[in-house]
């Protein structure tokens, strides 16, 4: 059985993964996936912390994390399709209504 | 090396690999379709630490209903692909900086032994749903009955989390409203003449409404 310390260094490389996809790519759509990707990676500390104390809250705060996923991702692609739609592109630095 | 470790490093050097294709493919299509094998991956991480209900969710919502959304959306939007078009925005290289960073912040938190003494044991964990109030409560958890994963986190969910689980059904219908007003599309003019009458009565009524809101 992989100990707790791996489960955390992988949920940390997956975060640092997504962190990194948030910030360095300019597909709006993929920054989405990035985010889903850091969301995805506190899950597995949750779990990996529900398995250690023996306690299911871990467990029911993944949930809850999912749930709010799902909501998200609604709400930003349809953000982005109105952007598209406005803008004919999903490139984050052209959204730049508010810059003046 | 157990198998259960051999399992781990293999799933974990898939989830990992396909987390960087994710955010390193220049086609939408391709990305997500490594997102789904990065969420199947941590589907069998959760298996492994007895988060079977978790798992399942997981496997449901995130590779069934949230990719056919990113699929749907990427189809939708039809994004023309010019070759020397740059992937990578102005901040990539603070980018790369402050991952790396937050990465070695995480590796000096989480040394191996910080954690030791692993108490946890899927019995213990299964049956640990032990904050029971009520008498007729004792009874259920005296018999033992509270045996498999799914109705562990049932019980949790529908005693100690009711009313967080009802506010995150309240919270789903309000992104379910907000992303249909959001992303709806308004008519233009051409489309309002060969519209079909039903229709455009339907938009007076809306413009009605807009205008009795306001006022």
């Amino acid at each position: 059985m992989p100990s707790t310390e791996a489960y955390l260094m992988l949920s940390g490389t997956l975060f640092a993964v997504g962190l990194i996809g948030v910030i360095i790519r300019r597909n709006m759509i993929t920054v989405l996936m990035a985010i889903e990707l850091m969301l995805n990676a506190v899950n597995i500390n949750l779990v990996a912390f529900s398995h250690r104390l023996s306690s299911l809250d871990g467990q029911v705060f993944a949930i809850f994390i999912i749930t709010v996923a799902a909501g998200e991702a609604a709400v930003g692609l349809a953000i982005i399709i109105q952007l598209y739609r406005l803008k004919s592109t999903v490139n984050v630095d052209e959204a730049r209504e508010l810059h003046g | 090396m157990t198998p259960g470790l051999i399992v781990f490093f293999i799933i974990g050097t898939i989830a990992v690999a396909s987390s960087i294709l994710v955010i390193g493919m220049r086609n939408p299509v391709h990305s997500a379709l490594f997102l789904l094998l990065t969420f199947l991956c941590v589907a069998v991480l959760f298996v492994m630490k007895a988060a079977e209900f978790v798992a399942a969710v997981q496997v449901l919502v995130y590779a069934g209903g949230i990719m056919v959304l990113f699929l749907f959306v990427v189809m939708l939007i039809n994004v023309r692909h010019l070759p020397d078009e740059k992937v990578l925005s102005r901040f990539w290289k603070g980018g790369f900086a402050v991952g790396l960073a937050v990465f070695i912040l995480f590796a000096t938190v989480v040394r191996p032994g910080v954690y030791h003494d692993p108490v946890g044991s899927e019995q213990q964990l299964r049956t640990s749903y032990r904050n029971v109030r009520r008498k007729s409560d004792h009874k259920l958890v005296r018999r033992g009955t509270v045996v498999g994963n799914s109705e562990a986190v049932g019980m949790a969910l529908y005693r100690d989390y009711l009313v967080p689980f009802e506010v995150a059904s309240l919270f789903l219908l309000v992104a379910m409203i907000g992303a249909i007003v959001i992303g709806k599309r308004e008519l233009t003019a051409l489309e309002e003449e060969t519209a079909p009458e039903f229709i455009l009565e339907k938009v007076e009524t809306e413009k009605d409404v807009k205008e009795a809101m306001s006022a």
